[in-house]
C-alpha cells in the first residue's frame, strides 16, 4: 500500500463534503493511505494572492513545510489548492531571494521548507500510481450504458503545473471509461465556469454555466463529473438559477469523479456523500446502487 | 515607497512577482479571444497589456479590468510570447491595492478582502463568513437573491455556519508578522 500525506482544502469541510468523503473512501478501497496533514492550513487561494503574492506564498509554505516533514507526497482532490500550492512551490524553487524571505517567516515558529515535497492532484495519483487498469480490476458493479460529460475544469489542467493537456484533457475520459460508463464528447471539458467569481459576477457566471450544462445536455449526458469542488458547486447550487434565467430545464446530477468511481466499486451512498448533491443524482444512477 | 512613484509604471509592473512577462507582449490580441470573461472589461486583456506598456498608472490602477480576470487560465497557455497575462493580472491587482486605488464597478476586491479576513481569522476559509463579510460590505439587499443558493448548500450540510479554527493559528500569525519585517527591512 502506497500512503500519501492528504490536504483536504478548506471547502473539503463546506461546500466540497462530498469530494473529501468519497475521496477518503476509494483510496481506501484502491489501496492509497490518506494522511491528513496535521493541523494545516488554508493553501492561501487565488485572492490571497491577487492581493499580496508573498503572504499568500508563506500562508502555502507552512503547509509544504509541515508536509515536508513526512517525507510523503503531499496530494489534494482540490484543484484548485494544487494549484496554489503548486503556484507557491514553483515560486520558491525559482526564487531563492523569495524563498530564503519565507524561510525567515517560517523560522519564527521553527518550521523550514527545503524544497523537496512534491505536489500532486489525487486524480494524477490515481492514473500514476494506482493506474486505470487496476480501478477496472476492482470495478463491482461496472456504470454500463451510463452517459457523463466528463468536465476538467480550468485549475487542473491550465496553469503549468498540469499532467494533462492544457485544452483537451482525457484523464477524466479515461476514468470514466475505466469504470464501465460512456464518456459523451464534451468540446466545453476544459472551460472556466467562473470560480468563485459567481459572488460578484453572478451574470457573467450564470451565461458560462448555461453554456456547460448546454453543452453537456445537447451531447446527451445524463450527469456530469468534475474533480473540481468549485465547478461542481456552481453548476450543482446554481443550476436552477440557470433554469430560470434562460428557461431551461437542466436536471443534471454534478458528480465528483470521486463518487463515480465509488458507485463503481459498490461502495455504499453515504461513504460518497451522495446526499450532499443538490441535483438528485439517484435517479441517474438507481441501477447501480 | 517614495522610490516606486519615481519609477516608471511600466518598470515596476515588470519587476513585481507576475509582471516579468510584460515587455514580451506583441499585442497579438489572443488573450482577449480566449478570455470568458472580456465582455466585461472596462478595457480588454490586451489593452489594458498596452496600457501598461504606455504607463498609463493611473488609468490602469483605477481601473476595474484586471478584476475581472477569472483565472481560467487561458491566456497564458495560448499566449504565443508566454507573457503569463493570468499573473500579470494579479500582479496589477496587487499593485493597485499597495497603491491604494479603489476601482469603480467592480466588488471583486471586496470578495477577496472577506475571503482574506477569514483565513487570517481561523487559518482556513469559512465559506459562510466569507460570503456574510462581502454582503455586509456590499449590499446586503443582493444577499437575498443567494439566499436559494445559499439555502440549498445549508440544507445538504455544505455551508457550516461556525468556523474551525486551527491549531496552529498564532504560528500562522508569527509567519505573517516575520515576513511582513523581512518585507518591511528591505
Ligand atoms: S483553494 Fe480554496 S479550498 Fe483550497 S485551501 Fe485554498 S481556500 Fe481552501
Ligand atoms: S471552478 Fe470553474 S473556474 Fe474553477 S477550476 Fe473549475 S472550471 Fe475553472
Ligand atoms: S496573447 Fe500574449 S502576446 Fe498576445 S496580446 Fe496577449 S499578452 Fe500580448
Ligand atoms: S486568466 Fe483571466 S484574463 Fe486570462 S483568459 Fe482567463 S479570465 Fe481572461
Amino acid at each position: 500500500m502506497k500512503s500519501y500525506t492528504y490536504f483536504p482544502g478548506c471547502s473539503s469541510e463546506a461546500t466540497a463534503v462530498g469530494l473529501d468523503v468519497s475521496s477518503r473512501s476509494i483510496a481506501e478501497a484502491l489501496g492509497m493511505e490518506l494522511k491528513e496533514l496535521e493541523d494545516w492550513n488554508c493553501c492561501g487561494s487565488t485572492p490571497y494572492g491577487s492581493l499580496d503574492e508573498l503572504e499568500a506564498i508563506a500562508v502555502a509554505a507552512r503547509n509544504l513545510a509541515l508536509a515536508e516533514k513526512t517525507g510523503l507526497d503531499l496530494v489534494t482532490p482540490c484543484s484548485s489548492c494544487f494549484v496554489t500550492l503548486s503556484k507557491a512551490r514553483v515560486h520558491m524553487m525559482e526564487k531563492p531571494q523569495l524563498k530564503a524571505k519565507v524561510n525567515q517567516a517560517l523560522a519564527a515558529v521553527g518550521l523550514e521548507y527545503k524544497g523537496t515535497v512534491k505536489v500532486r492532484l489525487l486524480i494524477e495519483a490515481l492514473m500514476s500510481d494506482i493506474t486505470a487498469e487496476t480501478i477496472t480490476s476492482k470495478v463491482k458493479k461496472p456504470l454500463k450504458g451510463l452517459k457523463v460529460a466528463p468536465y476538467t475544469g480550468c485549475q487542473e489542467v491550465r496553469p503549468r503545473f498540469g499532467f494533462d493537456h492544457p485544452e483537451n484533457p482525457i484523464a477524466l475520459d479515461t476514468i470514466v471509461e475505466a469504470v464501465g460508463a460512456d464518456a459523451v464528447p464534451y468540446p466545453s471539458k476544459s472551460k472556466c465556469c467562473g470560480g468563485s467569481a459567481v459572488i460578484a459576477e453572478e451574470g457573467l457566471c450564470i451565461e458560462l454555466m448555461y453554456k456547460l450544462l448546454d453543452d453537456a445536455a445537447k451531447n446527451g449526458a445524463e450527469c456530469i463529473v468534475t474533480p473540481c469542488p468549485l465547478c461542481q458547486m456552481n453548476l450543482d447550487a446554481y443550476q436552477a438559477k440557470v433554469n430560470s434565467k434562460y428557461n431551461t430545464n437542466f436536471n443534471l446530477p454534478v458528480l465528483f469523479v470521486t463518487q463515480l468511481i465509488g458507485v463503481a466499486l459498490g461502495l455504499k451512498q453515504d461513504k460518497l456523500g451522495l446526499k450532499k448533491n443538490i441535483v438528485n443524482p439517484n435517479k441517474v444512477l438507481a441501477k447501480y446502487l | 515607497m517614495e522610490k516606486t512613484q519615481t519609477m516608471s509604471f511600466l518598470k515596476e509592473v515588470s519587476q513585481v512577482p507576475g509582471g516579468e512577462g510584460v515587455n514580451l507582449c506583441i499585442q497579438c490580441g489572443t488573450c482577449t479571444a480566449s478570455c470568458p470573461s472580456a465582455k466585461i472589461w472596462e478595457y480588454t486583456p490586451s489593452e489594458v497589456i498596452a496600457m501598461v506598456r504606455a504607463d498609463m498608472r493611473d488609468a490602469v490602477l483605477s481601473s476595474s479590468s484586471m478584476w475581472c480576470c477569472l483565472s481560467c487560465y487561458s491566456c497564458t497557455v495560448r499566449c504565443p510570447r508566454d507573457v503569463e497575462p493570468t499573473s500579470l493580472f494579479h500582479a496589477l491587482e496587487s499593485l493597485a491595492i499597495k497603491h491604494g486605488y479603489k476601482p469603480k464597478n467592480t466588488t471583486t476586491p471586496v470578495m477577496y478582502n472577506s475571503f482574506v479576513k477569514s483565513i487570517k481569522k481561523n487559518g482556513r476559509v469559512s465559506e459562510f463568513q466569507m460570503m456574510m463579510g462581502y454582503y455586509l460590505s456590499t449590499n446586503p439587499f443582493s444577499a437575498l437573491g443567494m439566499m436559494s443558493v445559499a439555502w440549498k448548500l445549508l440544507s445538504h450540510g455544505r455551508m457550516p455556519l461556525s468556523a474551525r479554527k486551527i491549531k496552529g493559528k498564532k504560528d500562522l500569525d508569527k509567519i505573517v508578522k516575520k515576513l511582513n519585517e523581512v518585507r518591511g527591512a528591505q
